[in-house]
């Protein structure tokens, strides 16, 4: 039989610290919906949704319920819809309604994939999606939408990158009686993966299969406590225990997929090792900072903390599973994690700690509150510089800032539930205004010429 | 499929009876079962097979976990093979 502290440490680690599986999410091709009649193809999309994924949401809260184990999150990421709108022209919010009903009628809680990918220009389909985004996202409840806006292998499009700080902004003001609901669901990134379960930056891409389960694990409670018991160690040891954690949570992860890929007959994709941080006591990234000796996260040293951090969870748990992918590392979400929302709030933590941490870290600036009067090109500066990063670095970064309208500097909106609140944080305010009106492209850096 | 079930209270009168009688009960075969008490703990842990339960392993674990309630005790029931994946390769 089992190890008795073994069965112990399992329990504790779910009782206590908040491990959880985060979400089990399914992708979903919609190539094969295309079709030149936009009502055509919204049709065959709800109908192949609905068939995929009858079964996702009961099969879910099976597993939980057989494994002990609880899953917070069922989702669908589904082809960027950009796609299907170049072959069938017409209103792209048609597509987000129907998304929005199918999300409805099989009750996963997002559905990502209001996507275009535009990381080196424009194709047909996309502007008109990308322009339609603030419309989807305010009158649709469950859809998720991302916009891919460079890459290492392309460089950054700068055309894209004045048009989403528009689009951002636009969001935030649609939105502003559903409690700036838009912006929080909508992700620009630099080097997007194409199997992502988080959301809202999940998408099925183009080159994976038609039906896909991935799982994303998390669990910041569990590794800040096992810091915890060992107060004096040095810090191979500290990446040691973060590693040996990182394993054991990413085999939980690989177990819930490969049971879910069983159950659904549907491949098992990927398990996303990620540090996902909720708003609840003791599930934040920013207290494991904290607990490797930081007074509080954002001090100097942060940094260097969250790489360890996050070169760590990847070593640990890249054993675990038989395949890691999506963003894998540790996600540092201000509004969403109890300790970075503190740390902002005393002022310790700013925009440009932020945007360092976003070098180390798996994704970007997310979940950002900033005031609402920053001007759309100040939004694109943001883009600019967080994909200049992970465009050098070859890495995915993100930009998820949230433009408060009709508040400063110093106040908090409050998002509820798993988004959490947000202090608003200080933006430099001298204008990049020349610089993004420029267009053009960012010339792909040489990190891309590895041929 | 076998399953974990572990008890974790204060002790008292009564415990492994109540938890082996559910076990009975539905038809839940007990395996194994180890116990220790720290203090005033109770820790048991019970390797059980469930092939031949006459209820399915969500309604068992249900029905455990709210005898524990009323007794005042933490009762998990889980799948065996959650802690073989998290603890060994």
């Amino acid at each position: 039989m089992i190890n008795t502290t073994d069965i112990l440490e399992t329990i504790n680690m779910i009782q206590e610290e908040n491990l959880d599986i985060r979400t089990i999410t399914m992708g979903i091709s919609l190539l094969d919906c295309a079709d030149s009649d936009i009502e055509n193809s919204c049709r065959k999309i709800y109908e192949k949704i609905c068939k995929r994924a009858e079964k996702l949401v009961k099969t879910g809260e099976d597993i939980e319920n057989e494994f002990g184990i609880p899953i917070i999150n069922k989702r669908i990421s589904v082809t960027p819809i950009a796609m299907l709108c170049a072959a069938s022209g017409g209103d792209p919010v048609k597509y987000a309604k129907i998304l929005d009903k199918a999300a409805k009628e099989v009750g996963v809680n997002f559905l990502g994939g209001y996507s275009a990918l535009v990381q080196k220009g424009f194709a047909a389909g996309d502007e008109i999606l990308i322009r339609s985004i603030p419309e989807a996202l305010a009158t649709t409840d469950r859809i998720c939408s991302s916009v891919n806006i460079g890459s290492t292998k392309t460089g950054i499009n700068m055309d894209a990158v004045r048009l989403m700080g528009q689009i951002v902004k636009e969001s935030a003001e649609l939105t502003v009686d559903k409690g700036l609901v838009g912006p929080s669901k909508l992700v620009v990134f630099c080097n997007a993966v194409e199997d992502n379960p988080f959301m809202a930056g999940a998408f099925h891409g183009a080159g994976e299969p038609d039906c896909v389960i991935n799982v994303g694990v998390s669990g910041p409670g569990v590794v800040r406590a096992a810091l915890s018991k060992i107060p004096d160690a040095d810090i191979t040891e500290v990446a040691d225990t973060v590693k040996k954690t990182a394993f054991k949570i990413t085999r939980m992860g690989q177990l819930v997929a490969k049971e879910a890929s069983k159950r659904l007959d549907v491949p098992f994709g990927i398990v996303d090792l990620s540090l996902a941080p909720t708003p609840a006591v003791g599930d934040s990234v920013a207290h494991i900072l904290e607990e490797m000796g930081l007074e509080q996260c954002g001090a100097c040293g942060t940094t260097a903390c969250l790489a360890l951090l996050n070169d760590a969870v990847k070593k640990g748990g890249v054993m675990a599973s038989s395949h890691v992918g999506g963003l894998s590392g540790a996600f540092i979400p201000v509004s969403e994690d109890a300790g970075m929302i503190d740390a902002a709030r005393s002022g310790v933590l700013s925009i440009e700690k932020l945007e360092a941490m976003t070098a180390v870290c798996s994704v970007g600036l997310d979940m950002i509150a900033i005031p609402g009067d920053t001007p759309a090109e100040v939004i694109s500066g943001i883009i600019a510089d967080e994909a200049a990063i992970g465009m050098v670095n070859s890495k995915t970064t993100a930009v998820r800032v949230i433009p408060a309208i009709g508040k400063k500097d110093g106040e908090e909106i409050e998002f509820g539930g798993l988004f959490g609140v947000s202090p608003i944080m200080k933006v430099s305010t001298a204008s990049p205004a020349k610089f993004i009106s420029r267009g053009g492209r960012i010339p792909a850096p040489l990190q891309s010429l590895k041929n | 499929m076998r399953g974990i079930i572990t008890v974790i209270g204060k002790d008292k009168v009564g415990i492994l009876a109540n938890v082996s009688g559910i076990c009975a009960e539905y038809g839940v075969n007990v395996v194994e079962v180890t116990q220790s008490i720290l203090q005033d703990m109770f820790c048991m842990i019970m390797l059980i097979d469930i092939e031949k339960a006459t209820v399915s392993f969500t309604e068992f674990a249900e029905k455990a976990k709210k005898m524990g309630e009323e007794n005042s005790l933490s009762v998990h029931v889980m799948h065996e093979d959650i802690f073989n994946s998290m603890h060994r390769i």
